[in-house]
């Protein structure tokens, strides 16, 4: 590709280079699954419903997975990573990005302790019954106290309760303020909306949902065991849910655009026409909505045949996975594709090999699930899934 | 001997508060040094406004305000990064229909070149652009850390030591006024040559232009050329609608121009 090819129109010359690549398409898509995945087990540990119990702490392992990861994009995408820390310690409060220090550390402590409250009887057995370092590792995490006694769960559990009904307004604002960065940004008319952060927020519970139905059918697979259907079923119901009112959104902020029919709206047409129609039209919404939506009613209507209906909801799971992402990428890299002149479009070229390339945001997409992997191991959440089976 | 939960909490965050405590003695030790202002003693910045006029009825798009610029500031010549640059804009009409080219060849350094001819162009001019340095700055809104900020003298800058390179500011110009520094990983942009206008002279552009098509001066001073000019001429700014409240003012700002 030359140069000439990737840009059209005119665009101003500062613009010749996009300044966000995919390791900033890659955070929000990171942060959405974490609060996607916490909203799914605060169906359990909120709402009491009862056939998610088998997925809830695995859903709090998956959040803090991919928690952990979610700095890593941020920090190797800076200019000058070794000052980032400046965001904990002068935040200017009139950017949306100056949240991210607080809003993530407070949201870590919360996971942490949701997660620490309910395996907080398994550590303390664990503690009491092994030797040697895992003895030690145990006590750690029991932080050296072993009360478990039924007033200190019924305590663990009224805890439990409270930081999860905290936590749900914290996952929405973890992710929701990611939706604002965009969203609060006059200068680029495809991310400037007052809807984006609730877009944001209702494609993060959809891809959370949909990688916990992933991570829940491959976990059983890899441990040779049956899967809970009365789980998967509703975790399937609670996708479709959220699918609906994510493409409502998704389509209102299109359709509202088309309507009003702004100055910007030419060079829109020409990104959705040109730049990410494929993106846009082929994967975000007939991939990652439009067919997980046809699947997920067969599913509801189709009365036996699990394993059918395990692979429909698998299937639509996948590409409600990738159309998230594609929806992260549209947004992030499709605002930048069109210039602020409102008069050319330029491309984004994605490397391989470069600080900023496909490999670190590989390598930073895998690493969760290495270290979910740890976490099973450490913290197993195993038996709630075997609770119910005979 | 058993620890409690209280006591191992109560301890942990008498840590973590002397930690906190500790960083924020240290830090405003280290930050009071950074109080100090101008290093040139006679400038008062509290005593101007500085304030910035082009008049689009006067540029010939020789290019030379681009070209001084990057000399002067030291942008680098062989990046697609820019201080300023001069758009060209020419109208072709057929019936009723019009269509606008508008280009900017590394941002008219080395001029512009024909490609159309002349008889089939029906109105053509140039028009200059840089930072607008505006006072209500969507930059210095989104930068997460404070390091872009605007002068008591009307001018937004960038503290190269402290900008941590995010280029959130990029994406919230609406005017493409600024870009990335490689050199140091951090946003940069025009200064209105800061280093010279606060020493009395003219930035560098608006002393390369043989025609007078930009102007520098003292808002605050009644008698100054650029409030002459805001007086008399017809004005406007770009993007108005967006209430960034530029103090960059066009004279001749056609209804094409981006």
């Amino acid at each position: 590709m030359t140069a000439e090819n990737l840009i059209w129109g005119y665009i101003y010359p500062n613009e010749a280079e996009i300044q966000w690549s995919i390791l900033i398409v890659l955070y929000p898509y990171i942060t959405g699954l974490v609060a996607g995945a916490f909203i799914a087990s605060s169906l359990y540990h909120v709402f009491g419903k009862q056939e998610i119990k088998p997925v809830a702490r695995f859903a709090l392992l998956t959040a803090l997975a991919f928690l952990l990861v979610a700095t890593a994009p941020l920090v190797t995408h800076l200019g000058n990573p070794l000052r980032g820390i400046e965001i904990m310690f002068t935040p200017h409060i009139t950017s949306a990005m100056s949240g991210f220090g607080y809003i993530y550390s407070f949201y870590l402590i919360i996971v942490l302790l949701e997660i620490w409250l309910s395996f907080r009887e398994d550590i303390v057995k664990n503690a009491l019954k092994l030797k040697g370092w895992k003895k030690l590792m145990y006590s750690s995490l029991a932080l050296f106290s072993y009360d478990i006694s039924e007033k200190a769960l019924h305590n663990d559990e009224k805890l439990a309760r409270k930081l999860a009904i905290i936590g749900i307004p914290s996952a929405a604002f973890l992710h929701g303020y990611v939706g604002f960065i965009f969203g609060g940004i006059k200068a680029n008319p495809w991310w400037s909306t007052p809807l984006m952060p609730i877009i944001f927020l209702m494609s993060a519970i959809v891809s959370g949902i949909a990688l916990l139905i992933l991570l829940y059918i491959t976990a059983s697979w890899l441990r040779k065991k049956a899967l809970n259907y009365d789980t998967l079923f509703s975790l399937a119901h609670y996708l479709w849910i959220f699918l609906i009112l994510d493409v409502v959104l998704e389509l209102l902020e299109i359709v509202s655009m088309k309507y009003e029919s702004l100055e910007e709206i030419a060079i829109i047409d020409r990104l959705l026409s040109e730049k990410i129609a494929f993106t846009f039209y082929g994967v975000q919404l007939t991939m990652g909505i439009f067919i997980p939506f046809v699947l997920l009613i067969l599913v509801m209507i189709m009365k036996n045949r699990e394993q059918l209906k395990t692979l429909m909801i698998a299937i639509s799971s996948i590409f409600v996975v990738i159309g998230v992402f594609a929806m992260r990428w549209n947004i992030v890299i499709g605002g930048q594709e069109i210039s602020k002149s409102l008069s050319g479009t330029m491309t984004y070229v994605p490397v391989f090999f470069s600080q900023e390339g496909v490999l670190p945001a590989l390598i930073i997409m895998i690493a969760p699930f290495i270290i979910l992997a740890v976490l099973t191991y450490i913290l197993p959440p195993w038996k709630d899934m075997e609770a119910d089976m005979e | 001997m058993d620890i409690t939960r209280r006591d191992f909490t109560k301890f942990g965050c008498r840590v973590i508060l002397g930690a906190a405590a500790g960083t924020a003695i240290i830090e405003s030790i280290a930050m009071g040094g950074a109080q100090e202002g101008s290093s040139n003693k006679e400038y008062d910045w509290n005593e101007h406004y500085w304030g910035y006029i082009v008049d689009t009825h006067k540029c010939i798009g020789c290019g030379r305000c681009a070209n001084a610029c990057k000399l002067e500031n030291h942008v680098p010549f062989d990046e697609p990064v820019y201080r300023t640059w001069i758009e060209r804009y020419r109208i072709t009409r057929e019936g009723r229909e019009e269509t606008v080219k508008i280009d900017s060849p590394n941002a008219g350094i080395d001029g512009f070149t024909d490609d159309i001819p002349t008889e089939e162009i029906k109105k053509a001019f140039y028009v200059p652009k840089i930072c607008n340095h505006c006072d209500n700055p969507p930059c210095v809104q989104v930068c997460p850390v404070g390091a872009t900020y605007m002068t008591e003298d009307g001018v937004v800058l960038v503290d190269y030591e402290y900008c941590i390179g995010c280029r959130y500011c990029i994406q919230g110009c609406p005017y493409g006024a600024r870009y990335f520094n490689m050199e140091k990983g951090t946003a940069d942009k025009c200064t209105w040559c800061y280093h010279m206008i606060t020493k009395g002279l003219l930035p560098a552009c608006v002393q390369a232009c043989p025609v007078g098509a930009r102007k520098f001066g003292d808002l605050k001073d009644e008698e100054s050329e650029v409030n002459k000019i805001l007086d008399k001429e017809r004005i406007n700014v770009l993007k108005h609608d967006l209430g960034t409240k530029p103090k960059v003012y066009y004279v001749g700002l056609d209804r094409e121009v981006r």
